[in-house]
């Protein structure tokens, strides 16, 4: 009796497992599926890529990849992005990383609505400052420039990092840097040789985060690059308007530019599920 | 050398004045434990030595050296926490061996100092452990290594004990003991645990709401307090007071009526109350016997009792609903309802002022 009661209880317990298996599936397909679709129509031809009902099976091809290839110099894009990313979280994280050490330990009264205030401004539509912001850079020679492009991303991705930081300096007792207050450390060795460590994990995925908006991001770099600065983004967008719609070659070219994000984030993906969860998961 | 001053320290937070002016000599060598209730300010008053909160106003020397507004790691001081603050990502030796490194010691002194540290706390074999592979005792034991490391001039402990289960507890006592012993050194702990004050302190600083009720040995205290809140808080269980009015008093001391009706002969000094003044006399539970009804000096009816084996702590409730603690030997057999008589030794009690200010005792036998 008490056997028999194991065994269903331990079925059912299966049961679920699988149940909330084939779920979690469902939803990571559905989730997943346009972006397969891109990656598929990427090797189709034109004419296959326009095909009703759309075609599962077909004869792969390169020849989207080809002609991306001879028209535009993927490469100078894609440098843009790396340089223009890496650069905002580098300095993004150099200025995130004071501001949530001393919000997160020497808190007064207005931290909190400093913080709420940092955060808020990201509700903002963006294109509600997009005419002063572009006067500004053409005022100081920024537009269509990296650095221009870099100060901008640093600015609009610092509220999170600097919220994300709190979130993780606020889960790290302040006894312990105390602790090494009194053993003499400087405020930089406290932050450099207790904080950091105590919190890289949380550091990792606040500057994945950054990485990954930066990479991401269309309005501003549409806006206020040309050509010399244009990041990949600005590229995908370079083919989807003038000759109408060529669907395999905007796939193609879309796929160029999410690979290298994709794939980094695949790599990382523990991290940036522990950062977009903001510590919620341990 | 290491004289610890303070002189008139006061500590606000916001419009909250959390310490109310502390004036408090602490000389080397000394084991100095400051008690007092939850929120009275002691993290405070320990932290402000430390140096990581800013003092208000008054100053803090050591040995002739102003520290008030002296960076925590330029004070020569060290702290070992309740939470241990151990550094989560070093090793046993690299948590002790950090403060070295920071003041630029060399390699081969760390490592003897170190090593000395880990002998004295038998921490050896732990020292290539982190933090989190270790049992809260032996934890403690690195944080307090870490202090003594680096040989400062003042220990300062805040509640060092209080995470870890009675047992432990006991024999972290005794090693603290030994410690301060050893290393002949000069350490400020705060504790509420009244025993703890008792066994290690040379000096108990029984703070209140923000301000020093009493400095002296734990005998003093225990035998003389200056009012009636150190009277009440040292001791366990606690001291019973019994409201009464002075009916008369003379060279060998003050008769004092109880509500109860009963009189007796206290002998301590009028200090200017006079025939009528109401008093409270306070009694210590293991100053008062259970006897018969018929020979006590007070009846009562038992309330509860409670059994640790080694003592028997009962609760009586005189006719004039005042209530006395005594203790009693281990085999006490009294029940729930029964009438006993109590009777004390009027040379044991304490009479308080109504200001609560502690009459002194007039033969200082004790
Ligand atoms: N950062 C702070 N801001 C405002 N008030 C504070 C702050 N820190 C402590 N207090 C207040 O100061 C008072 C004294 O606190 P403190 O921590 O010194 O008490 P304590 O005697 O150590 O108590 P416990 O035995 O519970 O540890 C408390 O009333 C507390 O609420
Ligand atoms: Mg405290």
């Amino acid at each position: 009796m008490i056997n028999s009661n194991i065994l269903s209880l331990k079925n059912s317990r299966r049961l679920n497992t699988l149940i909330i298996g084939v779920f979690a599936w469902t939803v990571a397909l559905l989730i997943f599926f346009p972006i397969l679709w891109m990656i598929l129509t990427s090797f189709k031809t034109e004419i296959d890529a326009f095909a009703t009902p759309p075609q599962l099976f077909f004869t792969p091809t390169l020849e989207n990849y080809a002609l991306i290839n001879e028209r535009s110099d993927y490469f100078h894009f894609a440098w843009n992005s790396v340089v223009v990313s890496f650069g905002s979280t580098i300095i993004g994280m150099l200025i995130a990383v004071p501001a949530a050490y001393s919000m997160a330990f020497f808190e007064t009264r207005r931290t909190k609505s400093t913080l709420l205030w940092m955060l808020s401004t990201k509700m903002l539509p963006p294109v509600g400052v997009l005419v002063p912001i572009y006067l500004l850079f053409k005022d100081f020679g920024l537009l269509d420039t990296r650095t221009g492009l870099t100060v901008i991303y640093t600015l609009i991705n610092l509220p999170i990092m600097v919220w994300m930081a709190y979130t993780y300096f606020k889960e790290i007792p302040k006894e312990v840097l105390e602790a090494a207050r009194m053993d003499g450390a400087t405020v930089a060795q406290e932050i450099y040789r207790v904080l950091l460590p105590m919190s890289k994990g949380g550091l990792a995925s606040t500057v994945l985060l950054s990485l990954i908006l930066s990479w991401n991001e269309a309005f501003w770099s549409l806006n206020l690059t040309a050509s010399a600065a244009a990041p990949l983004t600005a590229l995908i967008a370079s083919y989807s308007s003038p000759e109408g719609l060529f669907w395999a070659k905007l796939s193609a070219v879309s796929t160029l530019a999410c690979a290298p994000i994709l794939i980094f984030g695949w790599i990382s993906q523990k991290q940036l599920v522990r950062g977009l969860s903001f510590g919620a998961v341990k | 050398m290491s004289n610890l001053t303070i002189k008139n320290l006061k500590k606000s937070y916001a419009d909250t004045e959390i310490l109310k002016g502390i004036n408090l000599d602490i000389k080397d060598h000394e084991f100095v434990v400051f008690v007092g209730p939850s929120g009275c300010g002691k993290s405070t008053l320990l932290r402000t030595i430390a140096g990581l909160e800013e003092a208000t106003s008054g100053n803090i020397y050591l040995d002739e050296r102003e520290i008030t507004d002296v960076a925590p790691a330029k004070r020569d001081l060290a702290m070992v926490f309740q939470t241990y603050a151990l550094y989560p990502h070093m090793t046993v030796r690299k948590n002790m061996s950090f403060a070295l490194e920071l003041a630029g010691t060399n390699k081969s002194e760390i490592e003897t100092k170190v090593n000395e540290a880990a002998r004295i706390l038998e921490l050896q074999p732990l020292l290539d452990r982190k933090p989190k592979e270790l049992s809260g005792g032996q934890r403690q034991r690195v944080a307090i290594g870490r202090s003594i490391v680096r040989h400062p001039k003042v220990f300062l402990f805040d509640e060092p004990l209080s995470n870890l289960d009675a047992a432990l507890r006991v024999q972290m006592r005794l090693e603290l003991a030994r410690l301060h012993h050893d290393l002949n050194a000069t350490m400020i702990y705060v504790t509420h645990d009244q025993i703890e004050a008792m066994t290690l302190a040379d000096k108990v600083v029984v703070l209140n709401q923000g301000h020093i009720e009493q400095v002296g040995t734990p005998m003093e205290l225990y035998h003389r307090p200056a009012n009636q809140f150190v009277a009440g808080f040292m001791g366990m269980p606690k001291m019973s007071f019994l409201p009464g009015q002075i009916i008369a008093g003379d060279n060998s001391g003050l008769q004092v009526q109880l509500a109860s009706g009963s009189k007796l002969e206290v002998p301590v000094r009028a200090e200017g109350l006079t025939k009528g003044s109401t008093i409270t006399l306070g009694i210590r539970p293991e100053h008062i016997q259970v006897t018969d009804q018929q020979e006590g000096r007070f009846k009562g009816r038992l309330d509860v009792t409670e059994h640790l084996g080694s003592d028997t702590f009962c609760y009586v409730q005189t006719s004039a609903k005042e209530t006395l603690t005594v203790r009693t030997p281990g085999d006490f057999s009294g029940r729930f309802g029964d009438t006993v008589g109590l009777n004390f030794d009027a040379a044991h009690c304490h009479l308080f002022g109504s200001d609560g200010r502690s009459l002194e005792r007039i033969q200082s036998n004790f």
